[in-house]
Formats: structure tokens, C-alpha cells, sequence
């Protein structure tokens, strides 16, 4: 295939340019920004801290807890602020994703906040704040079991193509979009969302794609970490 | 199986990173084992100790340890007991009888001795699994602290404000005039006869901690507080 189909002139296994900026917030434990494209995530993480109220600690482990947020102005058409239903369930998917990469029965009782904050839509906000969080709880000193990267595959028509964003999403034809996040270190697919039809086949083509460009945005974490803490070698 | 140390001592590591590989290498402080491979289990820096794999931690939160020297707030008094800030995972508990040491008598007020605010200096006694925390002030060296100056500062930059063997806080005493106690979680209490000492130190204590990274900071420190003073 030569010839892209793609709206942006992408390759089909092309994925966006992504940028990495560390420690973002300064009253954070950790934070991290993450850009796709035109999607930005940005990710904080404060904690482990004492988890209140006191029924929801859990004895003998910590909490993972996430709060997503599409800010009112990062769409084209104004979204009523406030946690929305897709909201609460986006948070909820992305605190799954990350508790099992974090060593929680280190924090008996506490809880590790992760707010994933979205200034700007542009599709795969979730793979994008997915990323952003898992730098976030590296830079705040969280001990991991490893770093976590997640992109959309997905179909359009009957190709396989990788990080859609949201022009192919809306493709009139029928787009499937597919979520993975994969931890390399664990070999673990920590989420996984389809939304949309798609062949057997096809499936699997995505998903083995979607698991290698998730190990090369892990290593594209790697890199951004070292490059930030590099002073930290010197003594 | 080989056995082989895939990374060079003092490199920055990242979660998960394996640092060596067999079962003669035992996992330290921030690594833990995934079948022959010792990782690491948080950001940090590689040290090899023996046989021992550690990493030791760039940022974090204070994790209390048994032993620890601590700084810490009362956030309650109760019947027997007072509630303490030591800025960690969970308020510490201070019992009476371990409060001090002389003898307080059982339905005393408790606020004579530690009032809801006061800064206390104490040892941590016992942390159990579920972070239960318990701290006393059994030995001369715990007291209130009264007057002074406190400041909080990164737990993973502790060990750099207190310098080789003390060196760092030595100089800091010498060319400050003040004394100083720096608590394990990160929060250090300064005390000078005059304010603008108190101040200096402030400084020098805020350098120490944004520079902690940097070789030779012993001697950059020297120099700085000489170039301070001048300026005053």
C-alpha cells in the first residue's frame, strides 16, 4: 500500500508525534504532559497519602485512584464541565490499567491519587493520558512493576491502522477503534476497549500492532526519564 | 543461567529496568525479583553494595522506618496519646509513656506538655504492616522545639543536607552560626541567635536541596554562603 488512505497523509502503522515534558506541575509528587498529535494529556500524581473517608481504606493495600477530566474547551463544540458519565468510566478504565503495574501492597491503607486532565481532543485521550500517568507515577518515585505505554489501533474499512485520530474516527465508512495498553516489562495487556466492528483477523493484526508501537512509546518514556534525571548520575 | 550485572553502578534507572541477572544477586532497597532478574522497582540510581542491588530513590514520599529521627507536628491531643504530623503516610502515635522522660500520670493534662501545633523531634519506634506508626521521646536528645524556624524539604534529599559523615551540616553550622536538626522525613529545624542567621541558613538549606544533584557541593556551599554574606 503506497498510497496512504488516511486523512493526515500518515503511513498505516504511522502513529502521531508524540512529545514528552516532565514534572509540568511543581506541587505534584509527579507530573507529566503528553502529546499526541494534537491530543494533549496531562497527568499528576500526589501521594501515597492517607486515603479518606477511612471506610474505603483497605487493610492490607493501597488504592489507585484516577480522575479524568475532558476540559469544557478541549473539544470543538463546548463540553458542559464536570464529570460527565464517559468521564467517570475513562477514569475508572485508566485506574485499572495502571494498579497493576504499581507495587499497591506497599501502601497499606493509602492512596495514590492520578488526576488525568485533557486540554485538548483530539481522539486516544485515554491512551494519551494512559501514557502521561504512567510517567507521572515514575517521576513521583511510585515503585512499578514497569512503565506502561497505550495507543488505538484500529480498522478503517478493512485496513489495520494505528493511533486514529478523531477525522478517522468519524470515518462515514466505519471505523473501528481499538485501545491497547501494554506493559512490556510484565507482558500484560492491561486494557483493552473495541468500539466498532471488526474481522477476526483483523483484530489480531491490530492488536499485535498496537503492542508494538505501546512498546515503542514505553521506550520513547525511558528515554524522556533518563534524559530528565540525568544529573542525577553526577557525583 | 549467567550471571552478569546488566547496568553500571550510579546510572539512573527506571521502574522495571533490570539491574542483574541470577540467583547470586539478592534484591535491596527499590528492586524486587522477577525469576532470575533483579529490577528496579522505582526511579533512582543503581548502587551495588556486595552482592546487594539497591536503588536509591530521585523523589518520593517519606516512607517511615523503625529507627528513623523524625520532625513532626501534633495534629491531637487525646486522652493518652497525642496524634502526630510527621509528614508521612499516616498520623504517628506518641503515647504517654513514652512522651517523655519523666513519669506523666495517667488523665494529666496532656496540652502542658504538647500542645495542638507544637514541633516535636522524636524517634520512630514501630511501624507495623498496616501503617500503624509509633514514635517516642524516650532518649535526652528528643525535646519540644520551641522557637526556631522549620523548613520542609524532598525526604530522598536528607542524606545530601547532611553531607558525608555530616559534612555538609557541619559547614552549614560553622559559616551559619546556627544549629540545626534535620528530620528523616525531610523537615529541618533551624535555630540562630539572630534572625538574619536563620534566614542565611534558610537559603543555603533551599541551594542545598535544588542543587542536590550537583558534585562537589560541599565546596560550592562555602563559597556561596562567603558570597551571601557580602552581599548583606
Amino acid at each position: 500500500m503506497s498510497k496512504s488512505i488516511r486523512p493526515d497523509g500518515r503511513k498505516v502503522d504511522e502513529m502521531r508525534e508524540a512529545k514528552i515534558e516532565l514534572g509540568v506541575i511543581p506541587n505534584a509528587n509527579g507530573s507529566a504532559k503528553f502529546t499526541m498529535g494534537k491530543t494533549v494529556a496531562i497527568a499528576a500524581v500526589y501521594g501515597p497519602r492517607e486515603l479518606h473517608p477511612r471506610r474505603n481504606q483497605i487493610a492490607d493495600k493501597g488504592l489507585l485512584r484516577c480522575n479524568y477530566d475532558l476540559m469544557s474547551f478541549s473539544v470543538s463544540e463546548r463540553k458542559r464541565p464536570g464529570p460527565s458519565r464517559r468521564d467517570k468510566e475513562l477514569s475508572l478504565v485508566i485506574a485499572n490499567a495502571l494498579s497493576s503495574l504499581v507495587f499497591l501492597d506497599k501502601f497499606p491503607k493509602q492512596v495514590i491519587d492520578v488526576f488525568v486532565e485533557i486540554p485538548q481532543a483530539d481522539a486516544g485521550t485515554r491512551c494519551a493520558g494512559i501514557c502521561a500517568a504512567s510517567l507521572a507515577l515514575a517521576d513521583a518515585g511510585i515503585p512499578m512493576r514497569g512503565l506502561t505505554g497505550s495507543v488505538s489501533a484500529g480498522a478503517l474499512g478493512e485496513t489495520v491502522v494505528i493511533d486514529l485520530d478523531k477525522e478517522e474516527e468519524d470515518w462515514e465508512a466505519g471505523a473501528t477503534d481499538m485501545p491497547v495498553t501494554y506493559c512490556p516489562k510484565t507482558n500484560l495487556i492491561t486494557s483493552l476497549q473495541l468500539d466498532g466492528e471488526i474481522s477476526k483477523k483483523n483484530f489480531f493484526n491490530a492488536l499485535e500492532l498496537a503492542i508494538g508501537k505501546a512498546k515503542e512509546l514505553t521506550d520513547m518514556q525511558e528515554k524522556a526519564l533518563k534524559e530528565n534525571y540525568k544529573g542525577g548520575s553526577e557525583e | 543461567m549467567s550471571e552478569e550485572k546488566t547496568i553500571q553502578e550510579r546510572k539512573v534507572v527506571i521502574p522495571g529496568e533490570t539491574l542483574a541477572t541470577g540467583m547470586e544477586y539478592l534484591p535491596g532497597h527499590g528492586t524486587h525479583r522477577v525469576n532470575e532478574e533483579i529490577r528496579a522497582s522505582w526511579l533512582g540510581l543503581s548502587e551495588y553494595n556486595g552482592s546487594v542491588i539497591k536503588v536509591i530513590p530521585l523523589k518520593g514520599a517519606y516512607i517511615p522506618r523503625e529507627g528513623d529521627r523524625v520532625i513532626g507536628v501534633i495534629a491531637d491531643v487525646s486522652y493518652s496519646s497525642w496524634d502526630v504530623n510527621v509528614f508521612g503516610p499516616a498520623n504517628a502515635m506518641l503515647g504517654i509513656g513514652d512522651a517523655s522522660r519523666s513519669y506523666i500520670e495517667l488523665g494529666e493534662d496532656l496540652t502542658r506538655y504538647y500542645d495542638i501545633g507544637d514541633y516535636i523531634y522524636a524517634e520512630v519506634s514501630k511501624v507495623s504492616k498496616s501503617m500503624f506508626i509509633k514514635i517516642n521521646m524516650k532518649d535526652k536528645m528528643f525535646r519540644k522545639l520551641n522557637t526556631g524556624l522549620t523548613v520542609k524539604i524532598s525526604p530522598v534529599k536528607v542524606p545530601r543536607i547532611i553531607g558525608k559523615k555530616g559534612s555538609m551540616v557541619n559547614l552549614l553550622k560553622e559559616e551559619t552560626g546556627c544549629t540545626f536538626i534535620v528530620g528523616q522525613n525531610g523537615i529541618v529545624w533551624i535555630k540562630g541567635e539572630t534572625r538574619q542567621q536563620e534566614l542565611l541558613a534558610l537559603k543555603a538549606i533551599k541551594y542545598v536541596e535544588n542543587n542536590a544533584h550537583m558534585s562537589g557541593l560541599t565546596d560550592t556551599m562555602k563559597e556561596k554562603i562567603k558570597e551571601w554574606k557580602q552581599n548583606e
